[in-house]
């Protein structure tokens, strides 16, 4: 599903070269739940980044579903996370402009579907909010916005998804509430679901854990739920 | 992919809390859009009525001016032509003075003797209605209203005109083609035609005009009948025959160019809005960041993004332009009113659909031009920008070569110059005007680059942290200087010039009016007449500052060929190449009218103070030769085609006066003194039969009248004309200038305030941020404070002083070369218009530092 071959990624400033990532190789397979976890500055998000096709890396290959993302320009990448990817940020990123509905709609808008609106409402049903369908981001609390955000993420049955520290703004209880719904979905819609945290009690969810330290990966180990 | 349905549906969705905003922005462009349709709405409205009143304008089909009485061949052709069904009536206008017996007033007035019948169309209404009917029944004078005030006379008393005196029977109330100014100089009075003999006043070589109107069936063109007709009917004078459209051709191009004028105008007044929209747009795609790096992570390709802004923008600027229509059509509506005194016809308005859709489709285009150059930023926002937030400036970075930008300032510098060509009329003023706009933009640019150093370089550890703070705001990174600055400093460059233009016409009307000693002129006094007058004068112990001879006569012959031969060659050169235009003195073309004239010359031994030789010498009195010597005016000889050196022969009164071109002088024809074409040495000319103009100063408005009165009374040919009164209503017109031009200044200060705003819009975000940053790390209010007004304070001041410099500069080009007048800097009045724009700009900073206080720091370093 998801290949990474001996990922780089460097920033130059005036003569300084300063590597975020290095050689970093992986593979993961359809359906899986993959944690990415590691300290502060460790890498994480920019290795997010490269494998959904975010950003470009400095040396290596990305893979999804077979399709070489290092060797795509921004609008085919940005074709790919239409039809493939989803997201779910830490900070919810929904558009401030738009309601729960019409949040949830953009992705399917932009592929031109028809009955994005349908769609939208069962969606966010699913996570609990067909009473809040019209309400602007500001008018939801932290957890009703994540949710808005995972319906989103899901409206385009994404074969992948992306949660970057998706309940890092949120209290713990609603935070377990939001991972518990990501698993569900795992489970229903075989999504592969790659998280990236570095809250280890989040991490231990996964059935996989890929361990980041200084732009390397240090461990990939199986949890017990995998079997 | 997205349809076009669906992406419109987005764009609309995603719009919905920044439509107030982008419509602030588009708001911009609104008062350009305004004034062209007004001006050109009005324009059209002001033709068509012409148009549509040219026949009551010439009160004919064809009009023959002659500039002597009809012959008896003239008499038995209008008979004839009436039994076939043309009729035509005649009137004869000359000036004389008008007395009021009962009052003792006296006032020059242009007098219309017309027979029964006068005019066949456009209706001339006067206080009571009955009284034009009547006015043939008898010694009956209609006259205008302003005459009734100056003399204190009423309806009623009765009036002298030379030794005829006639009955007030009404006042004029409206007259086809009369321009309400032009009464304030000579009022019109009419009289019957068949008692101007009584009055004595036209007699043989008097200055009168002659004119005969025609009626013509429809199936008679009135070109044809021209063309037919025109020899006869001007036999032994001369004059001209018009037909109907050549007064409609005249005022045509009259509108034409005050059209062209206000045209440029609204032109830079659209251009100044499109700077608003793109500086206002660029603050938009900033806060348009986070939405597109969202957009951009769910599949939304850079296309996509733009499309979504560009109907965002596109909806905007359409209804910015058409708020800019509806002001448009109301400005038109307005626009006949305030120009009633100018405006030769009653100006029916309407609305002028041409005008309004190109008023509508510029306004757009431009709109969507200068809003699309900051939004293609927005195609290079990357999605990384939903994980890890960068500065608004780095995350709108711009490649250096990407095509799209490159096509839109193309499609920008493409377009200007297009409207530039298309107002301006001839392409040599639009590629200047278009060079002149990118000049003053250039400039702006540097010297906002040139701040953006200085700061950089001049800043001192030393001085104070908020000083230190708002300086270095003029050149870190995203800073606003360039757009402030190019704003401002074209607002104050758009009002400086305006105003210093109009400061340096109204300083040299001003100088000659008070150059002008003499308060009161006495002309066509004859030689007789002269000892009598000057007498009166000294008798009343007025000041006689000049008389001056004057001597009627024709051009009979240059360097020996007759003027009717150089006559029939420029005929057939007109008739070779009939869109050649006038020509120099070496090889040009010559000016038919300047040949055929009737020159009315002096003759002295020392120039005046309103005129200087350009070429040759003045008179030699040791002259050897028995020819006289002339100095021509000298784009009076350009127009004769002669050069210096060369032989005139004038026919005076019958006599034929030899003579050379000794010099050619620059004549100052706005001097209040008399000026002349040709000035002849006093030997030429001393004994020619001749007339002559006094000029006097009289004490005080009572000793003006009484002396008029008493010349009048006893003189009655003689006319008079009070300078005062002259001073007076060139004062109004320059009123109703000033007026004019502080509304087009005050239009011009309107289109700055959006413009700056929206330019200080698009780094308002980050100055909050900043600001925001500061107070939580404990800055006071005052400090923050003082750190903007030290950064709007001095981007004020260089953009106000760069279009004091460039406003400066224009006003001297315009001047010199459109005006052709001496410049002097009116420093006064652009130090009030910068100041005024400082004064905007700090406020404007100071707005925004009082935003800061209002935001709670959380909500700031949340939203960062």
């Amino acid at each position: 599903m998801l290949v990474t071959r001996e990922l780089s990624k460097e920033y130059r400033s005036g003569e300084n070269r300063l590597a975020v990532l290095r050689d970093v190789s992986f593979s993961i397979p359809q359906g899986a739940f993959v944690a990415i976890v590691g300290p502060s500055g460790s890498g994480k998000t920019t290795l997010l980044g490269l494998m959904a096709g975010l950003d470009t890396p400095s040396h290596g290959q990305v893979l999804l579903d077979n399709a070489d993302l290092t060797a795509m320009d921004e609008d085919q990448r940005a074709k790919l996370r239409g039809q493939k990817v989803g997201f779910v940020f830490q900070s919810f990123q929904l558009i401030s402009t738009l309601t729960a509905i019409e949040n949830v709609q953009v992705p399917l808008e932009l592929r031109g579907e028809s009955g994005a609106a349908d769609r939208a409402r069962e969606l966010l049903g699913r996570v609990g909010l067909a009473d809040r369908l019209d309400h602007f981001p500001t008018q939801l609390s932290g957890g009703e916005q994540q949710r808005v955000a995972i319906a989103r993420a899901f409206a385009n049955a994404p074969r992948i998804l992306f949660a970057d520290e998706p309940t890092g703004n949120l209290d713990s209880e609603t935070g377990a509430r939001i991972v518990q719904l990501l698993e569900e979905l795992n489970r229903e819609s075989k999504t592969t679901i790659i998280l990236v945290t570095h809250d280890h009690t989040l991490a231990s969810r996964a059935q996989r854990i890929i361990r980041l330290s200084d732009g390397r990966v240090v461990s990939d180990t199986e949890t017990e739920r995998a079997a | 992919m997205a349809g076009t349905r669906q992406l419109f549906g987005l764009a609309w969705r995603e719009s919905r809390t920044a439509r107030r905003r982008l419509l602030l922005y588009m708001s911009s462009i609104s008062l350009g859009v305004a004034a062209l349709v007004a001006i050109d709405s009005f324009s059209e409205n002001v033709i068509r009525s012409v148009h549509e009143q040219s026949r009551a304008l010439l009160g004919g089909d064809v009009m023959v001016h002659r500039n002597a009485p009809s012959t008896k061949t003239v008499d038995s052709l209008r008979d004839s032509l009436a039994a076939r069904g043309m009729p035509s009536t005649t009137a004869i206008n000359f000036t004389s003075m008008a007395l009021v017996p009962r009052t003792g007033g006296t006032r020059l007035v242009q007098v219309h003797a017309i027979a029964r019948g006068y005019p066949f169309y456009g209706n001339i209404t006067t206080e009571p209605a009955p009284a034009w009917s009547e006015l043939q029944n008898g010694h009956n004078i209609a006259v205008d209203p302003s005459l009734l005030v100056s003399l204190d006379a009423q309806i009623g008393d009765s009036v002298a005109l030379g030794n005829a005196k006639f009955l007030i029977v009404g006042s004029l109330k409206s007259v086809p083609g009369d321009v309400g100014i032009s009464a304030a100089i000579g009022p019109r009075v009419y009289i019957p035609e068949k008692y101007v003999g009584e009055t004595g006043l036209v007699v043989f070589g008097s200055r009168a005009e002659y004119e005969v109107l025609f009626r013509l069936p429809t199936t008679v063109a009135p070109d044809f009948f021209i063309a037919r007709f025109q020899k006869r009917l001007l036999q032994n004078t001369t004059g001209n025959v018009r037909a109907a459209g050549y007064n409609e051709s005249r005022l045509a191009s009259a509108i034409d160019q005050l059209h062209d004028y206000l045209a440029v105008v609204g032109l830079v007044a659209l251009l100044l809005g499109g700077i608003g929209v793109a500086s206002g747009v660029h603050a938009f795609a900033m806060r348009k960041i986070d939405p597109v790096a969202i957009l951009r992570c769910l599949g939304a390709s850079s296309w996509q993004v733009l499309a979504i802004y560009t109907v965002q923008a596109a909806v905007m600027g359409l209804i910015g332009a058409a708020a800019g229509v509806a002001l448009g059509i109301g400005i038109q509506f307005l626009m006949p009113r305030a120009l009633q005194d100018f405006l030769p016809v009653d100006v029916e308005v309407r609305l002028a659909p041409s005008a309004i859709l190109l008023g509508l489709g510029v306004g757009v285009w431009v709109a969507l031009l200068f809003s699309m150059r900051p939004l293609v930023a927005l195609r290079r926002v990357s999605p990384l920008q939903a994980l890890r937030r960068q500065p608004d400036s780095e995350a709108l970075r711009r490649a250096r070569w990407d095509p799209l930008r490159l096509t839109l300032d193309f499609a920008i510098a493409v377009s200007v110059l297009e409207l530039g060509l298309s107002r301006a009329n001839t392409v040599q003023r639009g590629i200047g005007f278009t060079a002149a706009i990118a000049g003053a933009i250039g400039i702006l640019w540097m010297s906002a680059a040139g701040l953006s150093w200085l700061a950089r370089r001049a800043l001192r550890p030393s001085w104070s942290f908020p000083l230190r703070q708002g300086i270095a705001s003029l050149y870190r990174p995203g800073n606003q200087t360039r757009a402030v600055v190019l704003a401002l400093g074209f607002g104050v460059f758009l009002m400086g010039t305006l105003y210093q233009v109009q400061h340096n016409i109204l300083r040299g009307l001003d100088l000659r009016l008070g150059q002008a000693r003499a308060n009161v002129v006495f002309f066509d006094v004859q030689q007789s007449q002269q000892p009598g007058i000057d007498s009166m004068i000294r008798a009343g112990h007025h000041e006689l500052i000049e008389q001056t001879p004057i001597v009627p006569m024709r051009l009979s012959a240059i360097n020996g060929r007759l003027v009717t031969d150089i006559l029939a060659e420029v005929d057939r050169q007109r008739a070779a190449a009939p869109q050649a235009g006038r020509g120099g003195p070496n090889g040009g073309r010559r000016n038919r009218g300047m040949l055929r004239r009737e020159f009315r010359s002096t003759y002295r031994d020392s120039l005046t103070e309103s005129e200087q030789v350009v070429a040759g010498k003045w008179f030699s009195a040791t002259r050897g030769d028995t020819l006289g010597e002339v100095s021509l005016d000298t784009s009076a000889a350009g127009e004769m085609g002669v050069k210096l050196g060369d032989t005139l022969t004038w026919n005076v009164q019958g006599v034929m006066v030899p003579t050379v071109v000794t010099s050619l002088r620059e004549v100052k024809w706005q001097s209040f003194t008399p000026n002349f074409f040709a000035v002849f040495n006093t030997k030429s000319l001393v004994k020619a039969p001749k007339q002559f103009a006094i000029l006097v100063r009289a004490a005080d408005p009572t000793a003006i009248a009484h002396l008029q009165r008493d010349v009048v009374a006893k003189y009655p040919s003689v006319s008079s004309l009070d300078l005062t009164l002259v001073q007076q209503t060139v004062t109004n017109v320059l009123g109703k200038v000033t007026m004019a031009v502080r509304f087009l200044a005050l239009i011009s200060l309107a289109l700055g305030v959006p413009v700056l705003f929206s330019a200080v819009a698009a780094t308002r975000r980050e100055r909050l941020r900043e600001g925001v940053l500061l107070k939580t790390l404990g800055a006071t209010r005052r400090q923050i404070t003082r750190i903007m007004l030290a950064e709007y304070a001095l981007l004020g001041t260089l953009g106000a002083l760069t279009g004091v410099v460039l406003s400066t500069l224009a006003g001297w080009a315009l001047m010199h070369w459109i005006f052709r007048s001496p410049f002097v800097p009116a420093f006064g009045p652009v130090g009030i218009v910068a100041l005024a724009m400082i004064s905007l700009a700090v406020a404007i900073g100071l707005l925004t530092g009082r935003d800061v206080f209002a935001e709670t720091p959380m909500a700031a370093l949340r939203e960062s």
